[in-house]
């Protein structure tokens, strides 16, 4: 329906749109148009005309069935609309470079080196690159910042190293020779030596500074003598006066925090606001840039209020009073009360300036029922509320609710009407905003457009306002990659976990069958270890039987061993006994019989040698049990091959140690005693048993070295001097190039005087302030 | 300088004008300026005449002007370096780490400097050794004490002399570590010290039973005496200070110095160790060698040597129930023992006659030498001079580990009864005898070490000085547990395996702190802990480990399996390559 109306108009409005592109400012002609009669006011018809073209065109293409309807975008109705008889005409194009700068060029204010710049820029095709997203920018600068923290830091390794390996540390570091000081030395010993301390010197000269005794500049003389005794017990008074109401301030402040009372705060605070108010008046005046600040203070509170039920009667103490409120007075008064509060918090602040209240008064006089519509909202928030503004939708529905009811002839009345009615809505809104807006603006707007009443949203707002706009796409923008970042991590990590887990639970696994092997690992590492070791080593044993065979046959070597043939040896004196030999023959004869049975004692030997032998070595063991498999039972045997199958043979053990002497057994147990001593883990450095034993082969004990050498080998490591103060390192006294800062000692001027030392000291930090602040005011 | 000049006058602006007198400190300044200036012109002229020999011209320029004609310090002799040195030196590894060689390097340098500063000391050690020596064609052993006592000076004559002490022989004696004190224990109960030196009686007494032995303990002051039963503790005056009812028929003893340690043998038997400083027996081993009346010491390594009846010498230490080494010396019984300073050799005679010298590191026979009539007691001096005992003669023995056996000896002596006992005066020329008829004490030139450690061991400290020698001594003891045949195993790597050192841990504490808790059900009420539901939970996990065991060996096969076959799998195929492969095309 809507739209064979809108074909039949096609015409008059074409000539309408086709007028207005042509002369924007010529109204005549469009009053001439017998449609637009009944339209109220002239600016109206023109984008009324252009809305329905829109429409129109819109119309025609949807008829083509290929395109789907475009979704009407939401704007604000000011940019396609005017009321200043301002065309919207070129509003959706783009604004190019040259057209910005065309002027400059023509400027003849402007100095060349810019339009030079600015041509250079025009001609320049490239696009500036995507600014880096938050997160690699921050990756980048810590990077960068690694590196240079890890310069700075290296430069320390070279000292660290040299302390690490030096023999003795001396602290602290820096010591001066001792001994004692010639006066002299100490008083004036020291000179302008290093270009640095020239330097300083420069500047106190040229400063007028005090190098030597007097400590006082001559302006500090002049000023100490200046001021009066008279003066000077003034000034203290003062200070004093000031102090005891600084202290009686406080007191009061702490005592007033502590009462409990509610009643109390509650009119403390009904008294604040009334003042607050009071001074909210003065501070308009004042302090414009506070009181809007406050001003968006008290805005939020009305939104808060507005958001919540809160003095709406609906909370349990209101309902309870709504039950009284029959019977009892005072609860219906309590009631209204909230209610009061309620609108009281939710009224509009309004402060304007008195002609324009009355203005206003009489707008809302006249529109008074455009309450209920959707209001303009200076807080830039929320973005979907003010795109309501230029919301249609709702519009378009009541359109076409109000064409359903009414007839097709009426229809283009009806539009009018409903054009005269947005035609209100809107400069109703706008009066709001008018009377949102700061003075200041205001009262700028109205200088520039002078006689008029409408007044325009700042251009500064609508910048600010879309600046803030960006900032809030791009924040929401980061905080969607930040969830994606977030759903992404989660699902990361969720896989993660559950590769831990899985991973954590083979660990486990692999946990619980260590501990439970614990043994068992052992003993298979036994097996594993000598099951290697066990083919070479039978060779060895091999080779070993091959030689002690033939010792055993030479066994009797052992005999021979002994009956080696001795020298005699001649003895000057022949002991008197041989000279009694006569008497002890019998004796003797039984000393030499048992002197040569000893073949007996070497038998003897090599059976308990034997004995140690087979004691050393291990057994076998018989795992056999009899009666499994077969028959068993007194007399019965088991079979050899079971026999064979369940002894166990043991590795032999490593060679013994007498193996080759005959005549000598050699015990094979282990020192355990000794082993508590020893040290069991090879220590740090150490790559082999050999590299350690060499260095603590040399003894440390007096008893094997002369006094120097002992004092050496064991000089403490670390030497501290009693009583003295260990500083950290310093930068400049360790790392070469790094001097700079060595002026902050500043030896000479303070000799003697402490006075003196703290004077420069101060000196110093007032020096390094104004340097420290000269950056920051760059910035600024 | 320029500098100061330029600034002075600026920053004292009045005193400018005065010039300021001058200072003594000044012109110390200025010399000392000067005096790098000298240094570095020396320095240039030094590169550029760049050898070696006048540069050291140049640094050791006296003050006299004159060049030093031998510059830098003295050199020492090799040989005297390698007596000083311990162990070989250690090479850096071409790739060790920076702390690595920083270590074996800086110890190195300081084991250097330590041999090298204690070659140098050498110089400390002024007194010479020297030996009898006898005219052309003359034998030394003929020399008799006499002449030679008449020949040398009154002190060193007085030396030689006897004790006739003929009622309580036959003695036994002992030298306190100085050598200034000597201890004679005659058989029949007499106990005499005596300052031998001096010939001051310190104390005499009989303590009216047999005496075995007798034996200084660590210092003058005291000493122990073995008798018939028990072992008995005396001080120096004479006063019994303990009867050590532990120690019965004690037959031998030997005091280790270092150890503070009493080691007694019995006729029982028993070998056992007492700790003269905490006064507490430290082992008791039981031998089952029999009676035990041969015994010596090792210095070295503090290794007590018994000597048997059926030949052998066994090796003993405090950590061991076993003898470390036993050795087959004689066919008969043994003798005596006599174990030599450095605890390189040892010297052992035995019943068939015959006197054997012992590498005792690599328990090798050395020499063999007969003597006709055998040796009763033996005892090495420190230079290493050899006395035996045949009867009532001794003679004494030079160069007993030569090149070749001994064959006649270098002193011989007579003495008026049977030789009993023989021990040489450490730090002198000096042999005491002890024998049926008393004590003589003997002059054997070149017996004794010329130089002493007056920290260790000095024969003329003083009261004070031995006080505090003893508590030095007593702060340095050597635990008995480092009693081994290496002493040097304490500075090695224990390198046992894990298994023995666990082994030990669990002998130490009794209990192995490894095992596994058996598996103890929890108790459950409501009947659930009924033996039959307790031995059913047992069940579950009952041969747990084993079957771990078996997966794990199951798993291990089949691996193995697969390696194998992986490697046959190759072989096969590099044996399906012919030579002749490589000329296909």
């Amino acid at each position: 329906m809507v739209k064979t109306s809108s074909l039949q108009k096609t015409t008059p409005s074409e000539a309408v749109t086709s007028a207005m592109a042509a002369d924007s400012g010529d109204e005549e002609e469009l009053h001439t148009d017998p449609e637009q009669a009944i339209s109220a006011s002239e600016d109206e018809e023109g984008s009324d005309d252009e809305r329905k073209h829109n429409k129109l065109l819109e119309a025609i293409s949807s008829m083509g069935g290929r395109k789907r309807k475009k979704q009407s975008e939401r704007s604000e109705a000011s940019v396609q609309v005017s009321e200043f008889f301002v065309n919207a005409e070129g509003a959706g194009d783009k604004i190019n470079l040259s057209d910005l700068l065309g002027v400059v060029e023509k400027t003849s204010g402007a100095s060349n080196k810019t339009k030079k710049q600015l041509r250079n820029l025009q001609s320049t095709k490239e696009t500036l690159e995507l600014p880096l997203n938050k997160q690699q920018k921050e990756k980048i600068q810590r990077g960068i910042a690694y590196v240079k923290t890890a310069e700075e830091v290296s430069n320390w390794q070279n000292i660290i190293v040299q302390n690490q390996r030096a023999d003795q540390m001396v602290f602290p570091l820096k010591q001066e020779p001792s001994g004692p000081k010639r006066v002299e030395q100490v008083v004036a010993g020291w000179k302008v030596k290093t270009p640095l301390e020239q330097e300083i010197f420069r500047l106190l000269h040229s400063n007028s500074q005090p190098v030597l005794d007097p400590v006082l500049t001559p302006v500090e003389e002049a000023s100490l003598k200046a001021m009066s005794l008279e003066e000077a017990k003034i000034r203290r008074a003062e200070l004093q006066k000031a102090r005891a109401l600084q202290s009686y301030y406080e007191a009061k402040a702490k005592r007033e925090k502590k009462i409990k009372s509610k009643q109390y705060h509650r009119v403390q605070k009904k008294a604040k606001r009334k003042e607050f108010l009071k001074q909210f008046d003065e501070m308009v005046k004042s302090n414009p840039q506070e009181a809007l600040e406050e001003l968006k203070k008290m805005e939020m509170s009305r939104m808060q209020e507005r958001m919540s039920l809160k003095h709406q009667n609906s909370g349990k103490w209101a309902k309870s009073k709504a039950i009284m409120a029959k019977y009892d007075d005072s609860a219906r008064k309590a009631m209204q009360e909230q209610l009061q509060m309620n609108k009281d918090l939710t009224q509009k602040i309004v402060v304007l300036s008195e002609d324009e209240q009355e203005d206003k008064d009489e707008d809302l006089e006249a529109v008074p029922d455009f309450v209920n519509d959707p209001e303009p909202i200076v807080d830039s928030v929320n973005p979907w509320m003010r795109g309501q503004l230029t919301q249609e939708e709702p519009e378009v529905s009541r359109v076409t609710t109000e064409e359903l009811q009414t007839a097709e002839e009426e229809k283009e009345d009806e539009e009018e009407e409903l054009i005269g009615e947005f035609e209100r809505k809107r400069k109703m809104r706008q009066a709001d905003e008018e009377d949102l807006i700061p003075t200041e603006d205001k009262t700028e707007h109205v200088s520039e457009v002078p006689g008029e009443d409408v007044v325009e949203i700042s251009d500064d707002d609508d910048d600010e306002d879309q600046e803030e706009e960006e900032e809030e796409e791009e924040e929401e923008e980061e905080e969607e990659d930040v969830s994606k970042f977030n759903t992404l991590f989660n699902l990361m990590r969720s896989e993660k976990t559950q590769e831990g887990q899985e991973d954590g639970e083979e660990l486990l696994d692999e946990g619980q069958v260590r501990v439970r092997n614990m043994e068992d690992l052992e003993v298979l590492g036994e097996v594993f270890e000598q099951q290697p070791s066990a083919t070479p080593s039978v060779p060895q044993t091999a080779v070993a039987d091959k030689t002690s065979e033939p010792q055993n046959k030479k066994g009797i070597s052992l005999s021979e061993v002994l009956t080696k043939e001795a020298k005699v040896i001649k003895v000057p004196f022949l002991p008197t006994v041989v000279e009694h030999e006569e008497m002890e023959h019998d004796e003797q004869i039984s000393i030499i019989k048992e002197a040569f049975a000893g073949d007996d004692v070497i038998s003897d030997f090599m059976k308990d040698k034997k004995k140690q032998e087979e004691a050393g070595r291990p057994k076998v063991v018989d795992l056999t049990l009899p009666g499994w498999g077969e028959w068993g039972g007194i007399g019965l045997k088991p079979s050899r091959r079971k026999r064979k199958r369940f002894t166990k043979k043991m590795d032999p053990p490593p060679p013994r140690q007498d193996r080759k002497l005959p005549d000598v057994i050699i015990s094979e147990k282990r020192n355990a005693s000794i082993a508590a001593h020893q040290v069991s883990h090879l220590p740090f450095p150490y790559e082999n048993p050999a590299q350690f034993e060499s260095t603590i082969r040399t003894p440390v004990g007096q008893t094997w070295n002369t006094q120097s050498v002992v004092k050496k080998m064991t000089t403490p490591k670390v030497v501290t001097k009693m009583g003295a103060i260990i500083e950290p390192m310093a930068k400049e006294d360790f790392i070469k190039g790094k001097s700079s800062t060595a002026a902050g000692k500043a030896p000479a001027i303070m000799l003697g005087q402490r006075d003196k030392r703290a004077k420069v000291g101060e000196k110093r930090t007032s020096q390094k302030k104004p340097g420290k602040r000269a950056p920051k005011r760059r910035k600024q | 300088m320029a500098a100061q000049e330029e600034l002075n006058p600026s920053h004292v602006e009045k005193k400018a004008k005065k010039k300021p007198a001058k200072r003594y400190w000044e012109e110390t300044e200025n010399t000392e300026q000067n005096k790098p200036t000298e240094e570095e012109s020396k320095a240039e002229q030094k590169q550029k005449t760049s050898t070696a020999t006048e540069k050291r011209k140049n640094a050791e320029r006296s003050l006299s002007g004159k060049e030093d004609p031998f510059p830098g310090e003295k050199p020492i002799p090799q040989k005297q370096l390698r007596k000083f040195q311990r162990g070989e030196k250690h090479k850096v590894p071409a790739r060790a780490g920076p702390k690595l060689k920083h270590a074996i390097k800086s110890s190195e340098s300081l084991s250097e400097l330590a041999q090298k500063q204690a070659a140098r000391y050498g110089l400390m050690l002024p007194e010479d050794a020297g030996f009898l020596e006898g005219d052309d064609g003359e034998d030394t052993c003929t020399i008799s004490q006499d002449d030679i006592a008449n020949a040398v000076d009154i002190t060193s004559g007085a030396k030689y002399f006897n004790l006739h002490l003929s009622q309580f022989g036959p003695y036994r004696l002992d030298y306190s570590r100085t050598g200034r004190h000597l201890l004679l224990g005659g058989r029949r109960g007499h106990v005499a010290c005596i300052d031998w030196q001096s010939k001051h009686l310190m104390s005499e007494m009989n303590v009216m039973e047999t005496v075995n032995d007798i034996k200084w303990l660590h210092t003058e002051a005291m000493f122990a005496v073995a008798q018939k039963k028990w072992l008995y503790i005396y001080d120096s005056k004479g006063v019994e200070l303990h009867c050590i009812k532990k120690f019965n028929d004690v037959l031998r003893m030997q005091f280790l110095p270092y150890h503070f340690l009493l080691a007694t043998a019995s006729a029982t038997g028993f070998l056992q160790y007492l700790d003269v400083s905490i006064g507490k027996e430290i082992a008791a081993i039981c031998t089952k060698m029999g009676r035990l009346n041969v015994m010596t010491q090792n210095p070295y390594n503090a290794i007590i040597h018994l000597g048997h009846t059926n030949g052998t010498v066994s090796l003993w230490s405090p950590n061991q129930k076993e003898p470390l080494v036993k050795m087959l010396c004689h066919r008969g019984a043994v003798h005596s023992v006599a174990v030599d300073k450095t605890g390189t050799y040892m010297v052992t005679s035995g019943l068939d006659r015959k006197l054997k010298v012992y590498d005792i590191r690599a328990f090798k026979p050395f020499h063999s030498s007969f003597l006709p009539a055998g040796a009763s007691c033996l005892s090495l001096s420190q230079r290493g001079l050899l006395s035996a005992a045949t009867g009532d003669v001794v003679q004494v023995y030079q160069n007993v580990w030569g090149s070749s056996p001994v064959s006649k000896p270098y002193m011989a002596h007579r003495l008026r009864g049977q030789v009993c006992g023989v021990a040489y005066c450490p730090f002198e020329d000096v042999l005491g005898i002890g024998h049926g008829q008393g004590f003589t004490s003997m002059i054997v030139p070149g017996a004794g070490e010329p130089n002493f450690d007056a920290l260790d061991t000095n024969p003329y400290r003083s009261a004070k000085q031995r006080q505090e020698w003893e508590v030095k001594a007593l702060l340095e003891k050597v635990q008995p547990e480092l009693i081994g045949l290496d002493p040097g195993l304490l500075s090695k790597v224990d390198q046992a395996s894990f298994e023995q050192r666990h082994k030990e841990r669990v002998e130490v504490m009794g209990f192995d702190p490894l095992a596994k808790q058996k598996f103890k059900p929890r108790m459950r009420k409501k009947g659930r802990s009924s033996a039959g539901a307790v031995e059913k939970r047992k069940r579950k996990v009952a041969h747990e480990d084993q079957r771990d065991e078996i997966r794990q060996t199951v798993e291990d096969k089949v691996k193995r399996q697969k390696e194998q076959k992986e490697k046959s799998n190759k072989r096969k195929e590099l044996e399906k390559k012919s030579a002749l492969d490589r000329f296909k095309k």
